[in-house]
């Protein structure tokens, strides 16, 4: 094979004398499951940046409703005075959770780790179908553009938040001034659909089939096993949406009526079908769109387990139960969806049923934390910056999991429910755990990526601001709750209930502002490292997984060996070596006496 | 640094609860009134004791794990700790005895619920011959307004000799209260926080919501469902009087009614 050459070159082949040609089919249309996971990287940390844009846009709004905004307002909105209008803001909270949701979180665990990582971890040369997966990345593209340009759509865009619930999103007239901008967003999300499929049934196919020799599933990273469950989810889950989707392009466009009631008199024009129901869409959402909820954690949380595991020098606490858990938590995900609509006019006793399902699910949750703690007790703790991130998703993820029980209770959502309680729900599962396990992931696997480190100083500042600045930001919203405050209202303090609760929006506002400021430290670290970090060999950590056994960055092919697998990756502090890791490819020393011995 | 970073873990408990306590407190500033708002509603103590319960029970754990993993994380920091690596695999016990634990717990919660959860939602009212009682207002919501149409002497709502009020929900003391609540147009979302109400209102589903308020006073009835974007100001108000003044008030709006719209009385209009 070519591997040596592959070596050499690594993936920057032919350097100065590149032709147009090779350059785009090197880095933009590559078949390399490396390159495709991190043009999903830039891509999604990209959108990233808009969501976080759009997320102070909407603090902004809640601290000094209907003020100028401060030096860009008169550029941005010239016609309202400097003002957030108030069908800009529902455009602002719906394209913050859209492009968080669709374009940074999904990608960016399944997109850009899950294709990065799974050849690498599982010792393959690439996915199973190199193609496809080529096409699963430019098929956000078009999702990019869609979404993108309902933006600009004028007056303003999409506002029908992200759950898109008709008739608001089904009747034209509900909201006047979207139009196109609506269609276009139901165009992009179900587009965006259709690329985690391809990439799903990839990753499925390439982890059954093309693990490496003696890499038995129970053998496999709880990275992996967290990838795999994903995508069956992905698989099973994703139609629905997609089918929801074109039913309401249809009935905005075509008058289908699928989720329109008969007879339905919107802002004085009447709906030109009916017969629908509109419950039917929150059904078929959230049938979709539960499962994403873990879709958007689960990987994290196989990521966590291996960053942990490695930086406390000793096994993962439970490796089966770990790998149940998952899987517990993918089945209970199915049966869970009426969670979300407690009191949307759902059959109540449905709701019954649904919240032992929902109590149910917080089992495996806590089976898995208890599993991190575990795994931290007796070890040896390295207080790395991937570490204290990875740290820092257990320690938020409680809060997240726990406040969860509290929603899954119908009597308690009665009152909670689209109050602020659940927007800190969801902020701390998703931001303070999610995002806090992808930038440790980031910070752990970045030398794979490139052959250099990252700055640790410069990453524990990174993470220390933005841990203090995030539990600012998240953790009063749930006083806020509490005290009844409604989502998505762009002026709630003219109810008197509400009016006082001002001031500690305003301290949220000013930490959010400060949490956004923070990742100019990540972002200036990432580009740095990326042509000026310190160079570094195949394995800087003294890790045990397979990718760690390849060069970095790893050549086209990944290995420049084969690699032969002999134990789980999690045997940190073996007894039968010297060294505290023992790398899954290591003979085992019956095998070899005469070199142990050596030593 | 592993004993700075072992103590930031430490403060998540120690903030966490303390916030907590500082805004359940009552008269507790700064967090004055930044906990659940007064409840005047008799069947919403039930929702306060759940969220409480739930709150202490979460509370505790929230606490034994956060403590424990800040000692975990001192105890076990790699540059101070002298021992080596337990190289454990985990403890069948110990994962059943955490799996066994929860899930009586999460299940019990779930059915202790869910008594609460029928009398709010599925259990109407009766009247003293037991049928279920009848609506006394039809309170319709569009964008973004709510219409409130009061039963006239038919005691139907929907009727022609309804009484019609724009947001002013206004509702007798100490009496159970039933309302046929509707949406005319996109989904809205009857929420009154003093009451721990709130019920999603769909277009073509005929619903009902019923409470029993125990003071009167004007207190805020609030759209939690998105539907435009004036729904920040879909606003409406709950008027609570007593049995006396509410007659009055209803008479009153009656009388107005002939007055200005004397199609709505009695004759041919919606």
């Amino acid at each position: 094979m070519n591997d040596s050459s592959a070596q050499s070159d690594g993936h920057d082949p032919g350097h100065g004398k590149m032709s147009i040609g090779r350059f785009v089919s090197t880095y933009v249309f590559s078949t390399d499951h490396k390159i495709i996971g991190l043009q999903f990287l830039f891509s999604t940390l990209l959108w990233f940046l808009v969501g976080g844009l759009l997320a102070l846009g909407i603090r902004l709004q809640l601290a000094w409703p209907w003020e100028e905004m401060p030096i860009i307002g008169r550029m941005l909105f010239p016609t309202d005075g400097g003002q957030i209008s108030p069908e800009f803001y529902t455009t602002l909270f719906t394209m913050h959770a859209t492009v968080m949701i669709f374009f940074v979180i999904i990608p960016i665990l399944a997109g850009a780790f899950g294709n990065f990582l799974i050849p690498l971890m599982i010792g393959a040369d690439d996915m199973a179908f190199p193609t496809l997966n080529m096409l699963s990345y430019w098929f956000m593209w078009p999702a990019f553009i869609l979404i993108g340009s309902s933006f600009f759509q004028a007056p303003y865009g999409a506002g029908a938040g992200w759950t898109s619930y008709p008739p608001l999103s089904s009747m034209v007239t509900a909201a006047p001034g979207s139009e196109s901008a609506q269609t276009l967003w139901l165009m992009g999300v179900t587009l965006v659909g259709v690329s985690s499929m391809m990439g799903s049934v990839n990753y499925l196919t390439t982890i059954i089939q093309m693990r490496a020799p003696g890499l038995t599933m129970f053998r496999l990273p709880l990275t992996i096993w967290a990838m795999f469950i994903t995508a069956l989810l992905q698989a099973f889950a994703l139609p629905v949406l997609t089918a929801g989707g074109f039913m309401q392009i249809l009935d905005r466009e075509l008058a289908t009526g699928f989720f329109v009631p008969e007879g339905l008199v919107v802002n004085n024009s009447t709906a030109a079908s009916g017969g629908g129901q509109p419950l039917l869409w929150q059904h078929l959402f959230w049938f979709y769109s539960h499962p994403a909820v873990y879709i958007m954690i689960l990987p994290a949380m196989g990521m966590v387990s291996d960053i942990i595991s490695c930086f406390s020098r000793k096994p993962i606490y439970g490796y089966k139960p770990m790998v149940y858990s998952i899987s517990g938590i993918a089945g209970l995900g199915f049966i869970v969806w009426g969670h979300h609509m407690f009191i949307s006019g759902m059959n109540p006793g449905l709701g019954m049923v649904f919240m032992t399902s929902t109590m149910l699910i917080a089992l495996p949750s806590a089976v898995k934390v208890f599993n991190w703690m575990g795994t931290v007790w007796g070890g040896r703790v390295q207080f790395t910056t991937p570490m204290l991130f990875s740290l820092a998703f257990v320690s938020m993820f409680i809060i997240g999991g726990l406040s969860g029980i509290f929603m899954a209770a119908t009597p308690v959502d009665i009152f909670i429910h689209d109050t602020y309680f659940i927007v800190a729900h969801f902020h701390y599962v998703l931001f303070a755990g999610t995002a806090m396990a992808v930038f440790g992931a980031i910070y752990f696997w970045f030398p794979k990526m490139f052959g250099r480190m990252m700055n640790e100083k410069w990453g524990k500042l990174h993470f220390f601001l933005t841990f203090i600045f995030l539990n600012g930001t998240f953790y009063l919203m749930h006083i806020l709750g509490a005290a009844g405050f409604p989502r998505r209202l762009a002026d709630p303090y003219h109810y008197k209930t509400f009016a006082h609760l001002q001031p500690m929006n305003q301290f949220i506002t000013v930490c959010a502002i400060g949490m956004v400021v923070s990742q100019i430290i990540f972002a200036v670290n990432l580009f740095y490292s990326i042509f000026r970090g310190p160079k570094i060999g195949r394995n800087p950590w003294r890790a045990n997984g397979l990718e760690w056994s390849a060069p970095s960055p790893p050549g086209h092919g990944n290995f420049d060996f084969q690699p032969i697998v002999y134990r789980g990756p999690y045997e940190y502090g073996s007894p039968e070596v010297d060294e505290d890791y023992y790398p899954q490819i290591k003979p085992p020393p019956e095998q070899t006496p005469a070199e142990s011995s050596e030593d | 640094m592993g004993r700075f970073w072992s103590l930031l873990f430490l403060l998540v408990p120690v903030l966490g609860v303390l916030v907590f306590v500082v805004a359940a407190a009552p008269d507790s500033r700064p967090l004055l009134d930044h906990w659940l708002p007064d409840n005047i509603n008799d069947h919403g103590y039930i929702i306060d004791e759940l969220f409480n319960f739930i709150l202490y029970l979460t509370g505790v754990i929230f606490i034994i794990t956060g403590v424990l993993l800040f000692y975990f994380l001192w105890r076990y920091d790699g540059e101070r700790n002298p021992d080596p690596v337990k190289f454990t695999h985990g403890s069948q016990t110990l994962e059943i005895i955490w799996s066994v634990l929860p899930a009586i717990t999460l299940l019990f919660i779930a059915i202790y619920q869910m008594d609460a959860w029928a009398a709010h939602k599925m259990r109407r009212p009766l009247l003293e011959d037991g049928n279920v009682k009848p609506a006394l207002a039809l309170v319709s919501a569009r964008q973004f307004e709510w219409r409130i149409s009061y039963a006239g002497e038919d005691q139907l709502v929907g009727t022609p000799d309804d009484v019609h009020v724009v947001n002013d929900l206004c509702v007798p003391v100490n009496e159970d209260i039933v309302l046929q609540v509707q949406s005319q147009d996109v989904l809205h979302s009857f929420f009154l926080p003093n009451l721990r109400i709130k019920q999603d209102l769909v277009p073509g589903m005929k619903q009902f919501s019923w409470f029993r308020p125990n003071r009167v006073g004007i207190y805020d009835l609030v759209c939690a469902e998105l539907c435009g974007w004036g729904h920040y100001k879909m606003r409406g108000r709950l008027i609570v009087k007593s049995r006396e003044d509410f007659d009055t008030w209803l008479s009153e709006r009656a009388a107005e009614q002939r007055v200005t719209h004397p199609a709505l009385d009695g004759g041919g209009g919606e």
